[in-house]
């Protein structure tokens, strides 16, 4: 029996639980995306005017569409890591359910990792067509913002779920939202580039995911591509993932195998 | 695979610990193919980390511990496969019907869904749910949800069942529900392993059991070899006045009956004639505020083996 056909298994359960909620979903992940738009891609882009980026000039909604794209990838990924995961092993027990069966750590590490990412991929797919009907995708290459928005937050929803499954109360989610995501979020580069931060401050962008995410999916919807720096961006988020996943398979073993 | 004569699950010298805690402390134990074999023991007796290990999720930390022949630590996978676990705390969702409940975890297995489809169908119906079938499990009562959850553990047509605690916190009637169950699968050819602080519960179901306190098990045999060897066919449970009770009943009993316990609010005596010694004392002249004559229970082999009772 091959492994992914064991993955697959706990896979379709995280299916038939979200089959409850999709409709609520499917509306937030269309209507947020269109608001943020509204607001702040036309909005603010009237107010604005253009903005200069790496020499050339575009509308301030050209410029932000993409970081929003990435942005709301780390988002939904933050969310579904946190309570979902503390969840399955707390309070609706479901790790524990899957674990008395054939399923091992990785199946449901793996399985669970891939449901946030499908759940990833469909909302960066409506946010994508949503860009696109705004006029700011300027090549068909910026379909690849797509893996790229779902891979930002794979390397948010891994390290997340890692430390869920370590944690013993959710309070804990709460500070992470607050004091780290919400800051990536605003100090990223979604809004502006990070070389308007203070000097310190830009290298700590520098190292976040996000930035990365930000800046390839930018690249690939602007038609501005820096090949380096795009293989750079695409190498630091897959080895992030790499290093999260890792880390979440040793702290689910260690949490739930005693 | 484990051929007539040879354990479905065989331990010895078998060993748990949690960093300096010893939960399951050096225990050997054989169960053969059909029978109905229990754990009796007190919370914290090292029951539930037992049936964890041999559930292959806890790992050994020390002895041997074979569970159809193959090593919990090699062959979890297989060994999960063949197993059908009733954990202390259900672990059903509760969002989901009570049918999907049955087909999500069968898939667990790598099942068919067709073969599921009949699948659910013959075990909501074996422990009485067909009519809940496509309702969530949320609003279900505490024995229904249980029922949910042996039908579930069955899923894999499982050789052994383990079943942690399985009438814990019911009310009675559904805990008889419950045992009825249990007993057709027994019939049926299931092979049983259960934990239980209840006495009756053991009684009822158990062909054979082990007593277990902290980490170790003080005795094994049938409820009633246990019950013959380490107590006396009835006993007398008195209950004095405040105040009331004399220091000296040894003095009073002399001859009578074979071991007295005391307890903080009665007293209990042991003898094989619970009538005739209740007569001879009341002729002696002892005058208890009330008096009770029952059958010794695995209770009083608790009491008797450990000083203390089961259920604090």
């Amino acid at each position: 029996m091959s492994s992914l056909a064991f993955t697959a298994r706990p896979y379709e359960f995280f299916f038939a639980q979200y089959k409850r909620v999709w409709r609520a979903t499917l509306v937030s992940s269309v209507v947020t995306p269109v608001f943020y738009l509204l607001a702040l891609g036309v909005g603010m882009s009237s107010f604005l005017g253009d903005v200069t980026f790496r020499g050339n000039t575009y509308d301030y909604l050209e410029f932000v569409a993409p970081g929003l794209l990435a942005a709301t990838a780390m988002q939904l990924a933050s969310f579904e890591a946190s309570w979902p995961v503390l969840s399955a092993i707390k309070w609706t027990r479901q790790y524990h359910a899957m674990l008395a069966t054939p399923l091992r750590i990785r199946d449901v590490v793996l399985a669970h990792q891939g449901f946030m990412a499908s759940r990833m991929l469909m909302t960066s797919t409506v946010y994508f067509i949503v860009i696109v009907v705004f006029g700011a995708v300027h090549s068909p290459l910026g379909v690849l913002a797509i893996p790229t928005a779902v891979l930002t937050g794979l390397a948010y929803s891994t390290v997340i779920a890692a430390w869920g499954a370590r944690t013993e109360n959710e309070a804990s989610f709460v500070a992470i939202f607050r004091f780290v995501i919400l800051p990536m979020f605003l100090f990223s580069g979604t809004f502006f580039p990070i070389s308007r931060l203070p000097a310190p401050l830009e290298w700590v962008a520098y190292a976040t995911p996000l930035w990365h995410g930000v800046d390839l999916c930018r690249m690939l919807t602007l038609d501005d591509i820096v090949v380096w720096l795009a293989l750079l961006h695409a190498a630091y988020l897959l080895a992030f993932v790499a290093a999260g996943l890792t880390l979440a398979l040793v702290s689910y073993r260690r949490r739930l195998v005693v | 695979m484990s051929s007539n004569g040879q354990p479905l699950i065989h331990a010895r010298d078998l060993v748990k610990r949690f960093g300096d805690f010893v939960a399951v402390d050096g225990i050997d134990f054989d169960l053969q193919r059909g029978e109905a074999f229990g754990f009796l023991g007190p919370n914290g007796a090292g029951k539930t980390s037992t049936m964890r290990m041999i559930g292959c999720v806890s790992p050994v930390t020390e002895g041997t511990l074979r569970i159809l022949g193959l090593d919990p630590a090699r062959d979890g996978v297989k060994i999960r496969g063949r197993l059908g676990v009733v954990p202390q705390l259900d672990t059903l969702d509760m969002e989901l019907t009570v049918r999907e409940n049955i087909v999500i975890y069968g898939r667990y297995f790598g099942l068919g869904r067709k073969q599921l489809a009949k699948r659910a169908d013959e075990l909501l119906e074996f422990v009485e749910l067909s009519e809940r079938a496509n309702d969530r499990v949320e609003p279900l009562s505490g024995g229904m949800k249980r029922r949910l959850t042996i039908a579930r553990s069955l899923v894999n047509d499982p050789e052994i069942m383990l079943l942690d605690e399985p009438t814990t916190g019911l009310d009675p009637q559904a805990r008889h529900v419950v045992w009825d169950r249990l007993y057709r699968l027994k019939r049926q050819g299931v092979t049983l392993l259960l934990t239980t602080h209840y006495m009756d519960e053991a009684e009822q179901l158990c062909d054979r059991l082990v007593v277990m306190d902290r980490g170790k098990i003080v005795a094994e045999g049938s409820p009633r070899d246990l019950i013959e060897q380490y107590s006396t066919r009835e006993v007398l449970e008195l209950r004095f006045q405040d105040g009331n009770q004399p220091d000296d009943l040894t003095y009073w009993t002399e001859g009578l009956v074979s071991r007295i316990e005391p307890l903080p609010d009665r007293v209990l005596l042991y003898a094989d004639d619970g009538d005739a010694a209740s007569h001879q004392l009341h002729e002696r002249g002892l005058e208890p505020e009330s008096v009770l004559v029952r059958r010794s229970t695995l209770e009083d082999v608790f009491l008797h083996l450990t000083g203390r009772s089961l259920i604090e």
